[in-house]
């Protein structure tokens, strides 16, 4: 990563507005004098203007494509990468995802073809077909899949980006015993972390172990929030399969810190009629997988939401297609994203907060008992 | 005559919005009562409107 | 719920839980550890910083008043020892006035008795000077009226014995 331009880019608004201001020019150029597909794109859209449904057919397809994950890094329409596509299938096969064609057509590689539907890579035949089930599910056999998508891809430039900002910010206190450059925009925050979710809520005496879990969660969720509001089409913590692991690692770490006393609230609740007893232990049970399922919904949904909502208004500009209506929604997608940019911080604190809660009730002795 | 399932969604929203916003409004009156006592209460809050979210999500999700 | 279930994928997932959990524990390791290390440090320092001159300023008053007492102390001290050097002063001259008075009264003393016995053996030297100078008056004022020699010694010292001499 450009860690050094990055780095001096503390303030991630300060990076938001810089994607804004570069890409889109860049992108243009390519438009008209590079990419064929960008060109036939344009005309469709001319011709689209005349017809509502077709505009709205587009707008749904592009939300529903930036939305999902994909197998190539898509900048803006037309301007794209390829990532590698990394298959397990009668043994390891890696190749570039150009060979898809942006899903247009069949792979082949050492004999087999594959062809991609709704961003999922499926086996088939050199035609391509595709037997669906009535749910509209194709019923043919999909490799095991550990592609670098579009998502791996920004996890790993996340992951990077945020290894290299936070040992940068760690190095200064090495010589001295301030923060220095980006560590002074970050420590308040470590520190608000630590002293503001972590400590109220797990207590003195444990927080410290899992102050590595909360940070890293706490700044990933929110980078990646921030992340997802540049227009590079990046829905990191709109994908439930992200979510999904992020519960998953808070859940796995509340249960095997759970002390006995944790254990016997869940399976004997004190304090309770004993014939009540075993029905406390039921929704006690219910509520132990609960707990992390609403985190990963709540996170999911609430990214998810927002882009959807930011997309529509943005597209509605499309739809009506006149400069008198345009400002309006302008403005309004100004305004959305500034609540969008409090939502990213909001979700990431949420999250934070409520896992430092359940491993708290993990943890917690209680003394009165 | 076949419901749409977005008359569902409005329900839960409403519901969920309901639920919410009493629990958002009690904290801020318990807080104005009681200022001291503000870090209780937001936690307390957190955990019960989380709790009504993940219901809430858990019957948007459902269908 | 079934839409939650199409869109996840084992691959991203996998990805994700290793690239995290890594995440996790090289942020531990380069980051999170130095960072709270180093502000818990600061932290105590500035406390540890307070408390030293906090300390330093009790110190700083204990100090000051044990000036005072050592200064009162030296002060009294001072009085001490001029009041005994006065006493002394006092005591000698005393003394030596005593002694003074003492020698001066034994040497009225002396002189007195010098003089007294002086002045006895004068007054027995005047009378037997008297004495011999009446009777040679008195032998030549009574040559021919007492021939008997004898008699009139006799009587002689009848009358000198009837004189005194104050």
């Amino acid at each position: 990563m450009h860690y050094n331009m990055f780095s001096k880019l503390s303030v991630s608004l300060a990076l938001v507005g810089a994607m804004f201001l570069s890409v889109p020019t860049n992108a243009q150029d390519q438009d008209h004098h590079e990419d064929p597909h960008a060109v036939e794109a344009h005309e469709t859209h001319g011709h689209a203007t005349e017809e509502g449904h077709d505009v709205k057919a587009q707008i749904k397809e592009t939300i529903e494509h930036h939305l999902s994950d994909s197998y190539d890094f898509t900048i803006t329409e037309g301007v794209s990468f390829p990532l590698p596509v990394i298959l397990f299938d009668e043994g390891l096969k890696v190749f570039s995802s150009s060979k898809f064609h942006h899903g247009e057509s069949v792979a082949e590689v050492d004999g087999n073809h594959y062809v991609l539907h709704h961003s999922k890579v499926y086996k088939t035949d050199a035609s391509g077909h595709l037997t669906m089930d009535e749910h509209h599910h194709p019923t043919n056999a999909m490799p095991l899949d550990f592609s670098i998508t579009k998502n791996v891809f920004m996890i790993l430039v996340m992951a990077t980006f945020m290894f290299f900002l936070f040992k940068g910010a760690a190095k200064a206190y090495q010589t001295g015993q301030t923060p220095k450059k980006a560590g002074r925009f970050l420590e308040p925050l470590i520190i608000y972390v630590r002293d503001e979710i972590a400590i109220p809520n797990i207590g003195e005496k444990h927080y410290k172990k899992y102050m590595s879990y909360l940070l890293t969660v706490f700044f990933f969720i929110w980078f990646m929030n921030l992340a997802g509001m540049t227009p590079l089409g990046i829905n990191v913590t709109g994908n439930i399969t992200i979510t999904f692991s992020l519960a998953l690692i808070t859940f796995l770490i509340t249960q095997v810190s759970g002390n006995k006393h944790y254990w016997m609230h869940i399976f004997w609740m004190p304090g309770v009629p004993v014939i009540l007893k075993p029905v406390m232990a039921i929704i006690e049970l219910i509520g132990l997988f609960v707990k992390p399922f609403s985190l990963m919904i709540r996170l999911y949904a609430n990214m998810l939401a927002g882009h959807v909502v930011l997309m529509s208004i943005i597209g509605l500009i499309f739809v009506f297609g006149s400069w008198l209506i345009s400002p309006a929604f302008f403005g309004l997608t100004l305004v959305l994203s500034l609540l969008e940019l409090l939502v990213a911080a909001l979700q990431a604190y949420i999250f934070t907060m409520l896992t430092a809660l359940y491993f708290g009730s993990a943890v917690e002795e209680h003394d009165h008992h | 005559m076949e419901i749409p399932e977005i008359v569902g969604a409005g329900l839960i929203v409403i519901g969920a919005g309901l639920g919410i916003g009493r629990i958002g409004g009690s904290a801020m009156e318990a807080i104005a009562r009681q200022p001291e006592a503000t870090a209780k209460i937001q936690t307390a809050m957190l955990i019960a409107a989380a709790l009504i979210e993940g219901i809430g999500f858990a019957a948007l999700f459902a269908k | 719920m079934d839409k939650l279930i199409h869109d996840f994928s084992f691959g991203l997932f996998i990805w994700q839980l290793l690239v995290f959990v890594a995440l996790i524990f090289l942020l531990k390791k380069y980051a999170w550890k130095p960072i709270l290390d180093a502000v818990n440090a600061r932290e105590e320092s500035i406390e540890g910083a307070l408390k030293a001159a906090e300390k330093a300023r009790e110190e700083m008053k204990a100090l000051q008043s044990d000036n005072e007492a050592i200064l009162k102390e030296a002060r009294e001290e001072r009085e001490r020892i001029l009041k005994e050097a006065r006493d002394m002063k006092n005591k000698i001259v005393a003394e030596a006035k005593e002694a003074a008075s003492a020698e001066a009264d034994k040497t009225v003393a002396a002189a007195k008795a010098s003089i007294e016995a002086e002045k006895t053996a004068a007054v027995a030297e005047l009378k037997k000077q008297a004495a011999s100078l009446s009777i040679e008056v008195a032998e030549k004022v009574l040559g021919q009226e007492l021939s008997d020699a004898n008699k009139q010694a006799e009587m002689i010292g009848k009358i000198i014995d009837d004189v005194k001499f104050n």
